[in-house]
């Protein structure tokens, strides 16, 4: 029993080190971001702020910032990429498990050999293919090339694979056409699966930062990873109180989101032991 | 009596069930169908056709080259850097970043461990965070006058402050320990997703045994994970030769200082929109990138044993 014990103390040293190795930067960069930047650059702040202010939040919203333009970008592209991701990705994925049709094997193994190629191959010709396109520094370039997920194509295939069919049956028996019973009765019934898929799509989207660094160009058009790596290239050295508290800001829309959707979220790494 | 249950309405096209099933399954895959066709198929033909040209993008004109993009690769003193710059980081980051996953995936699944979620949460924050707002975090924390430097200073490590941004026997090593940091979260989650289906009795066989928690580590966890570890270091392998937007927002870019955070993905980045008549050039090596992940990824499948992506 007592080797159990110790065992178990040496596995709680282990993850509360761990714990705070995650923590540190964190930790030091929430303090920055309520820390006039002279205290900053002057090599001994504290973790706990020395001259406490909001003035570093307040400029962030302040009419001569850019950041609430990048914020509300940041916002519109993800919540619009997420949608039509959602209705491509079920749809796609319901056609390929569920429905027959000539040349099914065939569309699958096409899908799934290209999820195989790395996204640099596909860079290049893809931002010459947008600008053919006329849609270079648009908001349609950043969710059109990513307006479906392979790999989210697949996972609503293998949840409409083991989808019960007696659910469908019914429905058409009630005299609702095959497209109505797919939105009305299969979408909502795939709730949690739709679930999981919008919190990595939404996730993907709003994190992104090479397509935008690419493809968008004017400033205002910026969205809020772009935005943040701006402040870095600034003459007068990095402002660390105010790219700080903006970076904080743009973490915690999907801090919140975790909190909320924790479930939907372990759903999609599978990690189901804790009920 | 039989009641004529089929009526069939006055319609001007009657498709029969299968017919109308397969209708349905074409127009629910055209949308998809068609993102891939432009920005997955047509776009890989063109790599390739570019990657056998000089491709001028001022006059907008191809010349046919051959293979002649490929060779020039290897008499490229900036792509042998970039080369061994990725091959560096990958041989640093992936091996550490599998040994903190598991051991750390394994401490959080055992039973009698408490506050899990709350480990959880924290041990979760990295993944949520974008690559741009992590590596403006790391910058500060290492900057001159950052807590990284007042930290060593101050339990006596070296005495004048290191400007590990600017150095460049420093900044690789800096996005090193910053992508190790980033990544140990998503590797441990896929470790603890398998280590739910661990039989409970193999650890309690060993237990009667008088096996410590290390041996248990040892003897069951690690064998028995070997095919997910197989997965983890491909997934590993794939991150770190594709490495781009810690390399690029750290050095703004160039690669700097003095190339030593040049990886592939930011020179591949740099040959194809940073000169104009490059980009035929940067195909190929986007293209030998591919196929270089390639190989080592199956060398490393051969390595570990187990199948690695055909077992998920």
């Amino acid at each position: 029993m007592k080797k159990g014990h110790i065992g178990r103390t040496i596995l709680y040293i282990v993850m509360t080190i761990y714990a705070l190795i995650t923590l540190y930067p964190f930790l030091w960069a929430l303090s920055a971001s309520f820390e006039p930047l002279k205290v900053i650059v002057s090599g001994n702040m504290s973790l706990i702020p020395k001259a406490f202010t909001l003035d570093n939040y307040k400029y962030m919203f302040s009419s001569s910032a850019l950041f609430p333009r990048w914020f509300l970008n940041s916002v519109i592209v993800s919540v619009l990429g997420t949608v039509i991701n959602i209705f491509l990705n079920t749809m796609a994925g319901y056609a390929l498990a569920r429905l027959q049709f000539p040349g099914r094997e065939r569309i699958y193994y096409a899908f799934l050999s290209l999820m195989m190629i790395p996204a640099q191959v596909l860079l290049i010709p893809n931002y010459l293919i947008l600008m053919n396109l006329g849609m270079l520094d648009t908001y349609q370039s950043l969710i059109l090339p990513s307006a479906i997920n392979i790999g989210n194509i697949f996972m609503m295939r293998q949840f409409f694979l083991s989808f019960p069919k007696d659910v469908e049956e019914a429905a058409s028996i009630d005299g609702l056409s095959r497209v109505q019973v797919f939105f009305r009765i299969v979408f909502p019934l795939a709730r949690p699966s739709i679930a999981t898929q919008a919190i990595f799509t939404f996730m993907g989207f709003w994190n992104n930062f090479m397509q935008p660094m690419l493809y968008i160009t004017t400033p205002s058009k910026y969205t809020l990873t772009l935005g943040l790596q701006s402040f870095t290239n600034q003459q007068a050295g990095v402002r660390w109180d105010h790219t700080m508290a903006a970076s904080i800001i743009s973490i915690l829309p999907i801090v919140i989101l975790y909190i909320i959707f924790n479930k939907f979220f372990l759903q999609g790494i599978r990690m189901d032991n804790e009920k | 009596m039989e009641a004529p249950v089929n009526t069939p309405k006055k319609k001007r096209f009657h498709l029969n069930r299968s017919q109308s099933e397969a209708v349905q399954a074409y127009a629910f895959l055209l949308p998809a169908a068609i993102i891939v066709l432009v920005f997955f198929v047509a776009a890989i033909v063109f790599a390739l056709y570019m990657s056998f040209n000089k491709v001028n993008m001022y006059s907008e004109t191809y010349e046919f080259r051959g293979l002649q993009n490929y060779t020039n690769i290897f008499s490229d003193g900036i792509a042998l850097t970039a080369l061994k710059n990725t091959a560096l980081f990958s041989l640093v980051v992936v091996p550490t970043q599998t040994f903190f996953a598991l051991l750390i995936a394994y401490a959080l699944s055992n039973k009698n461990i408490r506050f899990k979620k709350m480990f959880r949460l924290i041990y979760f924050l990295p993944t949520l965070t974008s690559s741009a707002a992590l590596t403006l975090i790391f910058m500060f924390i290492f900057n001159i006058n950052g807590p990284i430097n007042g930290f060593l200073t101050g339990i006596g490590l070296y005495k004048d402050p290191i400007n590990f941004l600017q150095e460049p026997q420093y900044a690789l090593k800096v996005i090193m320990v910053m992508n190790i940091w980033s990544t140990v979260p998503n590797f441990m989650t896929v470790y603890l997703a398998s280590l739910v289906d661990l039989p409970d009795s193999l650890y309690e066989a060993a237990e009667m045994d008088g096996a410590s928690s290390w041996q248990k580590l040892v003897h069951i966890t690690v064998p028995y994970l070997r095919p997910i570890t197989t997965y983890v270091l491909l997934m590993g392998i794939i991150g770190t030769f594709q490495m781009f937007d810690q390399a690029y927002i750290f050095s703004n870019g160039s690669g700097g200082p003095d190339n030593s955070t040049l990886t592939v993905a930011l020179m591949v980045y740099q040959y194809a929109f940073g000169q104009m008549n490059t980009m035929g050039y940067a195909c190929a090596l986007a293209i030998f990138l591919a196929v270089v992940i390639y190989i080592v990824s199956r060398l490393a499948e051969k390595l570990n044993g187990g199948n690695g992506l055909k077992d998920m």
